[in-house]
C-alpha cells in the first residue's frame, strides 16, 4: 500500500491534504474535527492585523445543476481575538503532535510588526508559518495581502524579515493576481523562504442581482470584487503550479510547494503532485461538502498511487513536468482525428452542431441507408418515436478532412464515445523552433508557407 | 366510506401535480439540447422542445411557452394528453441508459406560465378580408381557426356543443385533463379574433350552402361518431362509454356507478371507464376484451396504469347477451374466443367458440369499443377513405373549398389530440396559400 506520508521543509503529516488557511481552519474546535476525520494538516486561518467582518460574505459560481463550481468571498483574515487563536493552536498542536498545524500569518509591512508575531507563532509550538500575500479583498487596501503579493520586491523585502526571525519552516504563499507568477516565486527563492504555495484566491465579480440590479452578493446594497476559488480555479492553479516547476531559478532552488486551487477529488490532487506539489491544500471542497471527504482524497490517492506503482509522495512529485513544454516545441507533424463509437454514440448531434458551426464542418449526418443527410430534413407530417429513432441519423467523422481540434470529444455527453486517434501523417517531425531555424521564410511569408504546405503534404480546407 | 369530497377528488383533480420551480428546474437541466433533436421530429406538431426546454433552464419562461405556442396552440392540452411514451419521450437520446426527459410534465410546466401570465399569441398580420368557417370546436377546429387568425384572416367556429374543446372539454377525463384547460385554450383562440359559436348544429341550424355562399372556405372538424351498436340482446342496459366520461366531468355527483362494472373494449377510452367507475367507487371493474393484451388499442402505459388501479383484464371473451333482471344489468353472458388469421386491420380474428357461454355478473356494464366513422360523408356526398373522410395533401375533400381536419379523416394513424392541432395547423397553411393564389371576388355593381 503506498505510503502517504510527506516530510515537507521538514513538516511532517500523515498524508499531504492540509485545509487551506480559510474558514475550515478558524477555531481549535474545527480543526481538532477536522483531524479526527483524517486530515493530514491545517494551515490557521489567517492571523494578524484587527479586522471587521460583513455580511454575505460568500458569492457562487453555479453551472447547471452544479452548484459551487467556484465561490467567491469578501471573508477578511481571522476576526477572532489573536489571544485565543495563539493559545487554541498551541492546544491543537499539543493534542494532534503528528499533524501538520501550520499558521497563516498577515501583518503590517513593518520589521517589528513581522518579528513579533513570527515570534508569537513560535511559541504556540506550530509546525510552520505560512505568508499570506494573496489576500485580494479589504486587506489589500490596507496595504496587506496581494498588495504585497503583487510586488515581488515588497514579497523579498518582508520575507527576508521574516527568516531573519523565525526559526520554523515558512511557506511564502503567491497571489495569482499577478501577470507573471514566475516573478515573486523568484523573490521567495532570493529571500530564502524554506517553501512555497500556491495559489491564493482571484480577484472576481460573481454577478448581478438582476432584479435589483445589485451586486451579488449585496452587502446593503454594494458589493466588490471577492476571492475566488474552487473547481473553476483548478486550471488556472495546475498552469501556474507548472510555471515554478519549469522555471530554472524556482525548479533549482528546490523549493517545495504546498499546491491549491480547487482540489476536490483524489484525482485533482494527483495531478497537482504530478505538477511538482509536495504538498496540497483544500478549501473549497471542504466548504461544500464537510472535512468527511478526507477519507476519499486520502483513499483513491492511495489506490491510484498503488495501481501505477508509486510507493511514495515524493515518487509522483512533479513526474508530469517533463512533459509541460510550449508551443514552439511542439511536433507539427503529429496528427490525431475523432472517431465516433457508434455503439456508444446516442445521436444527440451536438458533436455534429459544434463541428459545423464552429470548427471545421468535417462530421457528416448519414442516414440508417447509409445517405448523407441534411439536419431536420423530413416531412411535417413525419411523427412517433418509431419514424424518429428509426430514420436518426449517425454522426460520423470524415476523417481526411478533421484537424483534430477535439471539440467533439469536449462536447460529447457519453463517456468514451468519441476517440482522439492518432493517425499517422506521414509527415517529418518538426517544431515550430526547428522549422524556423531551417526555413526561416516560411514562418515569415504567407506564400512560402503555402510552397511548404504543398511540399510537404498539409491541406487545410 | 369515502366522503363525497374525496370521491370529488379521485376523479376530478390532475393526477400528476405540476412540477415545482425546483424540480422543473432540476429537469431542464438534465435536457442535453440536443441537435436537430429526435423528440422534436416525434412530435407531430414538432415543437422545438430542446429549446422551449433550455428557456425552462434558463428562467425565460415567456420564452419557453412561446415557443410552444408558435409548433402548437394546444400545448396545454397536449402537455397533458399526449402519450409522451410514445412520441417526443419515447424518442429522447436519454431513454435507452437513463430516464427519458420529463417533456410533458415541463411543457406543462410553461403553459401553467402562460396561463397564469396570459402570454398567449397575438396577431401580427394585416387582416386579409378573408373569413373561414370551421365546424367543430374541437382541438383540429380550434388549432386550424387559431392558425388562420394568426394569418389575418376572419375565422368562426359553430360548435354544436354548450361549450368549445370537443373532446378535450367532454371526452378526456379530468384525472388527465381539467375542464378548465380546455375551455382556457378555447379563450385563448378567442383572444386571437376567432368567433365562436356554441350550440349551433351544421346540418340542423346552419347549412353547406349557407356558408359556402357567406365564406371564402369551410372546414370540418366534426370528430367521429357515437360507439357503435354491439349487436347484442339487452344492449340497452349498456352505457356508452363517451357519455359515462362526459357525466364524470360535469356532473360526477350524479354519476351512478356500480359495484360490479364490466367495461367492454381496451382502448384508452375503456381504461379511462374503467378508471373513473373504480375511483368512483366500483368494488371491482373488469375490462372484457375479444383479444389479447397484444392486440389491444390502449397503449402500454394505460395498461400499467389500469392494472396498478386494480383494474382486472378478461381476455378472449366475447359478449354474447346482457341479462336483465327488472329492466337493469344483472350480467354479461360471454363466449370464450379463439384466434384466427389477421383481418383487415393486421390483427387476428376472434372466432367464439360455440357452446361456451359463461356469465359474468356485473351491475353496470359499460361499452367502449370505438367511435363509429363521420355519417357527414355520404350526406354531403363527399369521398371517402376506408369510411372517413378523404382528403387530399391540401386536406381538402372532394368538394373544392371544404376542407377537413381531424379524427374524421384518420383512415390511418392514431386519432390523437396532437395529431388533429397538427391537422389544423397544415390546413391553415394551405387554405392560406390557395386563397392567395385565387385573388378575392370582386362585386361588379
Amino acid at each position: 500500500m503506498a505510503d502517504l506520508r510527506i516530510n515537507f521543509a521538514g513538516i511532517k503529516s500523515p498524508n499531504p491534504f492540509w485545509l487551506a488557511s480559510a474558514p475550515p481552519t478558524n477555531s481549535g474546535a474545527q480543526i481538532h474535527r477536522a483531524f479526527e476525520a483524517g486530515w493530514g494538516g491545517a494551515v490557521w486561518k489567517t492571523i494578524g492585523a484587527p479586522v471587521l467582518n460583513v455580511s454575505n460574505r460568500y458569492g457562487a459560481l453555479h453551472f447547471g445543476r452544479q452548484r459551487m463550481l467556484a465561490i467567491n468571498n469578501v471573508e477578511l483574515i481571522s476576526d477572532r481575538p489573536i489571544e485565543i487563536n495563539l493559545r487554541e493552536i498551541a492546544e491543537v498542536k499539543r493534542n494532534w503532535p503528528d499533524r501538520a498545524v501550520i499558521v497563516s500569518a498577515m501583518v503590517e509591512a513593518k520589521p517589528e510588526a513581522w518579528r513579533e508575531i513570527v515570534q508569537r507563532i513560535e511559541d504556540t509550538g506550530a509546525d510552520g508559518i505560512e505568508l499570506n500575500y494573496g489576500c485580494p479583498h479589504g486587506m489589500s487596501e490596507r496595504g496587506m495581502g496581494s498588495a504585497i503579493g503583487q510586488v515581488p520586491e515588497y514579497c523579498e523585502q518582508i520575507t527576508r524579515w521574516v527568516m531573519e526571525a523565525a526559526t520554523i519552516p515558512v511557506i511564502m504563499k503567491l497571489t495569482p493576481n499577478i501577470t507573471d507568477i514566475v516573478l515573486p516565486a523568484r523573490a521567495g527563492v532570493a529571500a530564502g523562504a524554506t517553501a512555497l504555495s500556491l495559489i491564493n484566491t482571484i480577484n472576481s465579480i460573481i454577478g448581478v442581482d438582476l432584479d435589483t440590479l445589485e451586486l451579488t452578493p449585496s452587502i446593503g446594497g454594494k458589493g466588490g470584487h471577492g476571492g475566488f476559488a474552487g473547481p473553476a480555479v483548478k486550471p488556472i492553479a495546475l498552469n501556474m503550479l507548472a510555471a515554478l516547476g519549469t522555471d530554472e531559478i524556482v525548479s533549482s532552488s528546490g523549493l517545495p510547494i504546498s499546491a491549491m486551487g480547487g482540489i476536490s477529488t483524489w484525482a485533482d490532487a494527483a495531478e497537482f503532485l504530478l505538477l511538482g506539489a509536495s504538498s496540497l491544500q483544500v478549501c473549497t471542497a471542504v466548504m461544500h461538502y464537510g472535512y468527511r471527504i478526507i477519507e476519499d482524497l486520502c483513499d483513491g490517492l492511495s489506490n491510484w498511487m498503488d495501481e501505477k506503482g508509486f510507493m511514495t509522495i515524493a515518487d509522483v512529485t512533479g513526474q508530469s513536468l517533463h512533459r509541460v513544454s510550449e508551443f514552439k516545441n511542439l511536433d507539427l507533424s503529429y496528427r490525431a482525428a475523432a472517431r465516433i463509437n457508434v455503439d456508444k454514440c446516442i445521436k444527440c448531434n451536438l458533436c455534429y452542431v459544434a463541428c459545423n458551426d464552429t470548427a471545421h464542418q468535417c462530421i457528416d449526418l448519414v442516414s440508417p441507408q447509409g445517405e448523407f443527410m441534411a439536419p431536420f430534413s423530413y416531412d411535417a407530417r413525419s411523427n412517433g418515436k418509431s419514424e424518429a429513432v428509426k430514420t436518426r441519423p449517425q454522426p460520423v467523422v470524415r476523417e481526411e478532412d478533421c484537424v483534430g481540434c477535439r471539440l467533439c470529444y469536449n462536447v460529447c455527453p457519453v463517456d468514451d464515445c468519441i476517440d482522439m486517434v492518432e493517425v499517422p501523417s506521414g509527415r517529418t517531425s518538426i517544431t515550430w523552433s526547428e522549422l524556423s531555424e531551417q526555413q526561416a521564410q516560411v514562418t515569415e511569408d504567407w506564400e512560402q508557407m503555402k510552397a511548404y504546405r504543398e511540399r510537404v503534404g498539409i491541406h487545410i480546407h | 366510506m369515502e366522503s363525497a369530497i374525496q370521491l370529488h377528488e379521485k376523479v376530478l383533480t390532475e393526477q400528476l401535480p405540476p412540477l415545482t420551480a425546483n424540480e422543473a428546474s432540476v429537469e431542464a437541466d438534465r435536457c442535453l439540447y440536443c441537435y436537430d433533436a429526435p423528440c422534436t421530429r416525434a412530435c407531430p406538431t414538432h415543437i422545438d422542445i430542446p429549446r422551449f426546454i433550455k428557456k425552462i433552464a434558463t428562467r425565460n419562461l415567456r420564452g419557453s411557452a412561446e415557443t410552444i405556442l408558435a409548433s402548437n396552440l394546444l400545448g396545454a392540452t397536449c402537455a397533458r394528453v399526449c402519450p409522451v411514451q410514445e412520441l417526443c419521450e419515447g424518442a429522447c437520446v436519454l431513454g435507452a441508459e437513463h430516464k427519458p426527459i420529463a417533456i410533458g410534465r415541463l411543457q406543462r410546466h410553461a403553459m401553467d406560465y402562460a396561463h397564469q401570465k396570459r402570454v398567449y399569441p397575438v396577431v401580427k398580420a394585416e387582416p386579409t378580408g378573408r373569413s373561414i368557417a370551421v365546424i367543430g370546436a374541437g382541438p383540429a377546429g380550434l388549432s386550424c381557426a387559431g392558425e388562420l387568425a394568426k394569418l389575418g384572416h376572419s375565422v368562426t367556429i359553430y360548435e354544436k356543443r354548450a361549450q368549445p374543446g370537443g373532446l378535450s372539454t367532454y371526452g378526456i377525463i379530468a384525472l388527465r385533463e381539467p375542464v378548465e384547460i380546455a375551455l382556457e385554450e378555447a379563450r385563448m383562440i378567442k383572444g386571437l379574433g376567432v368567433t365562436i359559436k356554441t350550440g349551433i348544429e351544421f346540418g340542423k341550424d346552419i347549412f353547406l350552402e349557407t356558408l359556402q355562399q357567406e365564406f371564402d372556405g369551410v372546414v370540418l372538424s366534426v370528430g367521429l361518431g357515437r360507439t357503435p351498436s354491439l349487436g347484442i340482446e339487452g344492449e340497452e342496459a349498456i352505457l356508452d362509454g363517451l357519455g359515462f366520461i362526459e357525466a364524470s366531468k360535469a356532473d360526477e355527483a350524479s354519476l351512478h356507478v356500480g359495484q360490479n362494472v364490466i367495461v367492454i373494449g381496451a382502448g384508452n377510452t375503456a381504461v379511462d371507464c374503467a378508471t373513473i367507475a373504480r375511483r368512483l367507487g366500483a368494488e371491482r371493474v373488469t375490462i372484457v376484451y375479444r383479444r389479447t393484451d397484444r392486440e389491444m388499442t390502449c397503449y402500454e402505459h394505460e395498461y400499467d396504469f389500469a392494472r396498478r388501479e386494480g383494474i382486472e383484464f378478461r381476455f378472449l371473451t366475447q359478449p354474447a347477451r346482457v341479462v336483465l333482471e327488472s329492466g337493469a344489468s344483472a350480467g354479461l353472458e360471454c363466449l370464450r374466443v379463439e384466434l384466427g388469421e389477421p383481418d383487415t386491420s393486421g390483427r387476428a380474428t376472434p372466432m367464439p367458440v360455440k357452446g361456451s357461454e359463461f356469465l359474468l355478473p356485473a351491475d353496470q356494464i359499460i361499452k367502449a369499443i370505438g367511435q363509429n366513422k363521420p355519417s357527414l360523408a355520404a350526406w354531403l356526398g363527399l369521398q371517402t377513405k376506408q369510411g372517413f373522410i378523404a382528403v387530399d395533401s391540401d386536406f381538402q375533400t372532394s368538394m373544392t373549398g371544404l376542407y377537413a381536419i381531424g379524427d374524421c379523416i384518420r383512415a390511418s394513424g392514431a386519432a390523437s389530440t396532437v395529431m388533429a392541432v397538427q391537422d389544423g395547423k397544415l390546413a391553415a397553411a394551405a387554405i392560406h396559400q390557395q386563397l392567395a393564389h385565387h385573388p378575392k371576388k370582386v362585386e361588379v355593381s
